[in-house]
């Protein structure tokens, strides 16, 4: 018997429904069509119901007012309602993220500290955070904490000044002034400098092998081309902008000047940066335990200092384990900013609330929220994944 | 050759004394760390002590407990939450004490006693009509307090798991529409937070269903985190099916198992043994996560307690409340993260 007939012979034994081939094909077809079917019923309810599908409303007039963030009039369009609450999302996420990492990384040395008292104390911070729901924090730190302080008549003044009330805090910040313009290019060429700088110091260190100290190296145009600006430049590009108590008409109180947070920013703010602060040095725990206990005793028995080991042996490899985690972190702090709607800060969701109670366009607000978070998480994992691929591949 | 007595260790090597300079004073930067610890320590634990013991006023709490536990439940019904407490509890001892037996019947009973539970627990909870003298009609929008808590988690997780396992099976498929339908699913709900999946289930829901179809507000907060859940669980899911060794596929193809029974024989038996402990992970956050129904109105534990702190002779009481809310989150979250970390090391999943 031959080859050819037996393959017809199989062929024909096999009826069509039982050959994976078409059933492969079939299952998808069956699959993508029961999707669409669902998705038609839907619409086709939603459609009963006499609603449409438009993003013509945003050019509307959104006759609300928004008190926190860029500038923004109840005359302004709803387009533009949601940009203030994009960017005030942006600004929680973006501060949070930086300082949450500040906390996270002293959290998680301390954790790792051979002094017991001081691993255990990062240890009770850790635990008590990571157990207990954010929102609940939120609410302890906003209502029974920030609301608490004293008010703006006996308002709480720290060194600096910084003024600390219930209805926020205001610290002192650079202004920038009319030659800061100018002094910005000898920014921009320091920048520059230092990075060529920072190439030509570790094409160096390829070729000969000596240690090439780099980030010293760098430090240097780093510092003294802005300050040859600064002493260039007629005038000083920064001014330092100090708050001050002023009394307006009528005996109300308000301080002028400086930069601030309101009650609900500083709640929200100090809220995510606890709890993903926690959660961080968890995973830098994580990531330094991972690295074997010999690496460090074969770095020791080489010769190298603690510093060394620290910087050359077990960082580099930790960093491949955190990394990949610590992304997931900053992802998360960004969508717990919406939690910010329960105390009243602004945010994406929470103006979107007000634009869809006003609007009635739910559909059309909701695909809003969710383009605007998809893009958040998308380009921070984005980020963080090219960074993750150069630390992979420098050290292989 | 004389032979040397031997000597005892020096007194600032062993004890009480060695621990001490072993892990307080090791080096000299640890002596400042240690008295300013030391200093921290007393400092809290006196504003702390001071405050819980002198200037709190707990009868906030202890005249409200009940209202904490069962919130707008009708009293005159509160037996039935009791009584299905007292199901768990009885399941769960007889868990406890007979599972360990290598008898394969009991488990089945058990698992079986399981399953019964939860619509025994919901129609217990639920009752039949308005009018039916035995068990009247509670509608599951007035369940609240820590009761709301625990049904939203439990039916969140539990509900979430088939069609979790469903669509981690679907992401690793071959048959590219699939994959790539469920893949954009997993993804587009990590990217989201959960409060706008709940505020779809509140508010998108009932557009894109028939006008008949009427969700009450708990049942739509139900869908939402089921649905969120969902794609968490998809990802543990797969990470366990990632972990099943690619011989056991290869075995049960040999064996002439087809596709089904292969991933229903094989490989999920072992891929979901390998995620329990991920799973207990993700339910502790679910249990978390629970709290944000107060942002679309559910008076759940937090809920409560918000509407306790309103209350005419306790305003403004956020800080006991609030705390009281916290200390009974910490007992059960950390109970159970501590039971699985235990659980982790008994399967033996941190080893390999």
């Amino acid at each position: 018997m031959n080859q050819r007939s037996a393959t017809a012979e199989h062929r024909k034994a096999v009826p069509f429904w039982r050959d994976e081939r078409v059933l492969k094909v079939l299952v998808q077809i069956v699959f993508v069509m029961l999707v669409i079917a669902v998705g038609l019923w839907a619409l086709s309810n939603y459609r009963e119901r006499g609603l449409t599908f438009t993003f013509s409303f945003l050019d509307e007039e959104a006759s609300f007012d928004l008190a926190e963030g860029i500038e923004f009039a109840p005359t302004d369009t709803y387009a533009r309602a949601f940009l203030v609450g994009v960017l005030n999302t942006l600004r929680v996420a973006g501060i949070g993220i930086i300082m949450a990492s500040v906390v996270g990384l002293f959290a998680g040395i301390a954790r790792l500290s051979n002094n017991w008292l001081v691993s255990k104390i990062a240890g009770v911070y850790i635990e008590i955070i990571r157990n207990t729901p954010l929102l609940v924090q939120l609410f302890f730190l906003y209502f029974a904490v920030i609301l608490n302080l004293p008010s703006i008549k006996e308002v709480i003044v720290l060194p600096g000044p910084v003024y600390l009330s219930n209805r926020g805090i205001v610290f002192p910040w650079a202004r920038l002034t009319a030659s800061f313009g100018g002094w910005w290019w000898f920014v921009v060429a320091a920048l520059i400098g230092a990075v060529v700088l920072l190439i030509i110091r570790k094409r160096g260190l390829k070729r000969t092998g000596h240690p090439s100290f780099s980030l010293l190296y760098v430090c240097v145009p780093l510092i003294a081309i802005p300050v040859l600006g600064w002493m260039l430049i007629s005038g000083s590009p920064l001014l330092l902008d100090l708050p001050e108590m002023v009394v307006k008409s009528g005996g109300v109180l308000k301080v002028e000047g400086g930069a601030g947070f309101s009650s609900e920013f500083m709640a929200l703010l100090l809220g995510l940066v606890v709890y993903t602060g926690a959660y961080i040095a968890e995973v830098l725990r994580a990531g330094i335990m991972s690295v074997p206990r010999g690496q460090t005793e074969a770095a020791r028995a080489q010769g190298f200092t603690r510093g060394q080991i620290l910087r050359l042996i077990v960082l580099p490899q930790a960093l491949r384990v955190i990394i990949p985690p610590l992304i997931s972190q900053y992802l998360n702090l960004t969508k717990n900013s919406s939690l910010a709607i329960a105390i009243g800060f602004l945010d994406i969701y929470a103006v979107s609330q007000t634009m869809l109670n006003q609007s009635g366009r739910v559909v059309e607000v909701f695909f809003m929220i969710m383009a605007s978070y998809l893009t958040m998480s998308l380009t921070i994992s984005l980020i963080m994944n090219i960074v993750n691929r150069r630390i992979q591949i420098v050290e292989r | 050759m004389a032979v040397q007595p031997e000597l005892k260790p020096p007194p600032t090597e062993v004890g009480l004394l060695g621990w001490l300079k072993k892990n307080l004073f090791s080096t000299w930067y640890n002596v400042p760390l240690t008295i300013f610890s030391i200093a921290f320590i007393y400092f809290v634990l006196r504003v702390i002590i001071i405050w819980a013991v002198h200037d709190a006023r707990w009868e906030v709490v202890t005249t409200n407990l009940k209202v904490f536990m069962i919130g707008r439940y009708p009293a005159k019904e509160a037996w039935r939450v009791l009584a299905a407490l007292g199901i768990v509890v009885i399941l769960a001892a007889l868990t406890w004490v007979l599972w360990r037996r290598k008898d394969s019947k009991i488990k089945r009973w058990l698992v079986i006693g399981w399953l019964l539970s939860f619509p025994l627990i919901g129609i217990l909870l639920r009752g039949f009509s308005r009018e039916s003298p035995f068990l009247p009609l509670v509608s599951a929008d007035i369940w609240s307090g820590i009761l709301l808590t625990l049904v939203l988690a439990i039916v969140g997780i539990g509900a979430s798991f088939p069609l979790g396992v469903l669509l981690a099976l679907g992401r690793r498929s071959k048959l590219p529409a699939i994959k790539v339908i469920c893949t954009v699913y997993i993804e587009t709900i990590r990217g989201i937070p959960l409060i706008s999946v709940l505020f779809m289930s509140q508010l998108l829901l009932p557009l894109f269903l028939p006008p008949e179809l009427r969700l009450g507000t708990v049942m739509r907060a139900l869908t939402g985190m089921t649905l969120f859940s969902a794609a968490y669980t998809a990802e543990n899911v797969r990470g366990g099916l990632a972990a099943v060794p690619i011989g056991q596929y290869d075995a049960a193809s040999a064996l002439g198992l087809n596709k089904v029974l292969m991933m229903v024989l094989i490989v999920l038996p072992q891929a979901l043994r390998a995620v329990i402990p991920t799973i207990v992970g993700q339910f502790i956050s679910l249990f978390k996560d629970t709290t944000l129904v107060v942002i679309v109105g559910l008076l759940d534990l937090l809920g409560i307690a918000k509407a306790v702190t309103g209350q005419r002779a306790f305003i403004g009481l956020h800080q006991e409340v609030y705390c009281f809310v916290a200390v009974l989150f910490f007992i059960c979250c950390y109970t159970m993260s501590y039971a699985s970390r235990r659980l982790e090391k008994k399967l033996g999943v941190g080893e390999r």
